[in-house]
């Protein structure tokens, strides 16, 4: 269980964020934070799980245990992965309805929407379009 | 003019830009071409001085817009030497060319149980509308078989040319193997059974010949956008014996001759196939767009200097570890500068996105040819086009980059 709220931790990456002025060097970090993602089992990599609207595949699944929503994924693109992860961070472990009224702000504040691609960006948005709707699912 | 990499440049206002703060290097051409200055002034000159419907009304203005249109017909005519048993039709790209042709040469001349041909290295724009015309008629498509090189298999090719063919339609360059298409050979072999073939020019036009009386070539199809006209333009050449008996497929504005409740009968040809207004200030920028693209290939020194790039990026790519090149033909001359690969361990995405942030325009996925890249690699590839304005310097500047990427990537 994570005893942070999601605007918690969402904060402490949009500060981790603040230190790079480079994109590549963003980019560096989001590859670094893929490798922290927790790996969806091989098993759940069914069609279902697959998120359109990415160029890359990406899957997403769920746990829903104690009240509180665990995610796990994995992406055959590594940028994507860091993406997924840093959604995973914020939101893993959080009660549904904590997950479902957030706004994902953080996104907007580390820049990453506007500096996405269109393609990615059409993946963030139905990556977090997943969560939202996992979290629903749950709500009571 | 005497053409060389740098007052090519001069000639395209955009390529001094920059993006993130960093020199911009286009490399995604094969997309769209960027545009040289006669054609955007032109474009502006039109709509602030010329700008009135054409073909239609007896005033001055639509008689000016008129002639700027025919005027862009006629450069298209002359850069693709249609003589006079052919029509230059006028579209909004090649895809709109695509499915003209086979809208109306399907309902006028193929059959149930009739066969159109088709490589397995078509661009989705002559292969889906294609399925869309063989459905309606209850025909079926064959795909002339490629190679490991992306090479067409002549002998196969020769074998699938039966009695219910009744064309054949195929990329002079794909747009993902960048590699130049036996058409020549092609046409006299579906000539010699009577069948007619259709050439997909989109990336020919610009990196090959253009002639289509030397191809021989029943009809020839490609976008202006991507030979240094505005977006919105495309072209179908035909010839005029086939294009008569064809239907048309847009009914409305311009296409008529006389109507009446009853029925209508049709404009001759081109007009037959042009219904509506067209995109006219851009057909009308032919006339500069294809005047720069017949200067830089008519110039020895811009082809030299563009042989020498491909040799350069070709031979440095295939340096690196684990990456693998989709389209090599066995003799390299038969190689323009649109170069795709996959390299192991990294996907294409994520090269395309780390590479846009050094500044380099480059094409990443499928390509719009999802049959084919599956051929060569389940994540797609990645595609860098060139044009004569790209230079040496900016094809070393990216092999540099490609290898910062990849060692970001940990891929090597």
């Amino acid at each position: 269980m994570n005893t942070r709220k999601p605007e918690e931790i969402a904060e402490e990456v949009v500060a981790e964020f603040s230190v790079f002025d480079e994109w590549l060097d963003k980019y560096e970090y989001l590859i670094e934070l893929g490798s922290s993602l927790p790996i969806i089992d091989e098993k759940d990599k069914t069609d279902d799980k697959l998120i359109s609207g990415c160029q890359s595949r990406v899957w997403l699944a769920c746990e829903y245990r104690d009240g509180r929503i665990w995610f796990t994924a994995d992406s055959d693109a590594i940028i994507t992965k860091g993406i997924i992860s840093l959604l995973i961070r914020v939101y893993n472990g959080q009660k549904p309805e904590d997950i479902a009224s957030s706004d994902f702000g953080f996104i907007e504040k580390i820049g990453l929407r506007e500096n996405l691609s269109p393609t990615r960006a059409n993946g963030l948005v139905s990556m977090i379009g997943q969560i939202k709707a996992y979290a629903k699912k749950y709500e009571c | 003019m005497i053409l060389n990499g740098n007052n090519i440049r001069e000639a395209f206002p955009i390529l001094e830009r920059s993006v993130y703060g960093k020199r911009f290097v286009y490399f995604d051409n094969a997309a769209t071409s960027q545009k040289p200055r006669e054609v955007l002034e032109l474009h502006d000159t039109i709509y602030r001085n010329s700008n009135a419907n054409i073909h239609r009304a007896v005033h001055r203005l639509s008689a000016e817009a008129t002639d700027l249109y025919e005027q862009g017909r006629a450069a298209v005519k002359r850069f693709i030497n249609a003589g006079e048993d052919g029509c230059v039709i006028l579209t909004s790209g090649a895809t709109a060319s695509f499915n003209l042709l086979a809208h109306s040469f399907t309902a006028r001349f193929v059959g149930k149980g009739d066969r159109i041909l088709v490589s397995e290295a078509e661009h989705h724009s002559n292969l889906v509308p294609w399925q869309l015309a063989c459905d309606r008629v209850g025909a079926e498509l064959g795909f002339i078989p490629v190679d490991d090189r992306g090479e067409i298999i002549l002998d196969e090719y020769e074998r699938m040319l039966d009695g219910r063919v009744k064309l054949v339609s195929v990329a002079q360059v794909s747009n993902v193997l960048g590699i130049v298409n036996p058409i020549r050979e092609m046409v006299s072999m579906a000539h010699a059974k009577g069948i007619p073939v259709a050439v997909d020019g989109a990336q020919g036009v610009v990196h090959s010949e253009s002639d289509v009386a030397a191809l021989g070539c029943d009809f020839y199809i490609f976008s202006g956008h991507k030979i240094y006209a505005p977006a919105g333009t495309g072209v179908l050449y035909g010839k005029k014996a086939l294009l008569e008996k064809m239907p048309p497929f847009f009914g409305g504005g311009d296409m008529v001759g006389t109507v009446s409740f009853e029925g209508t009968t049709y404009a001759p040809l081109p007009l037959k196939f042009e219904a509506g207004t067209p995109n006219y200030p851009a057909a009308a920028c032919y006339a500069p767009a294809l005047k720069m693209a017949e200067a830089m290939r008519s110039d020895a020194d811009v082809f030299h200097e563009e042989r020498r790039i491909v040799m350069f990026l070709v031979e440095q790519l295939q340096k690196i570890n684990g990456l693998r090149i989709a389209g090599l033909p066995r003799d390299m001359g038969n190689k323009v500068p649109v170069i795709s690969f996959s390299v192991e361990g990294a996907h294409p995405e994520d090269m395309a996105l780390i590479l846009d942030k050094m500044g380099i325009a480059v094409r990443s996925g499928l390509m719009c040819a999802e049959p084919l890249v599956r051929k060569f690699s389940d994540k797609g590839l990645l595609r860098i086009s060139l044009l004569p304005y790209n230079t040496m310097e900016e094809a070393e500047f990216f092999m540099e980059c490609l290898k910062k990427t990849l060692a970001m990537l940990k891929a090597i």
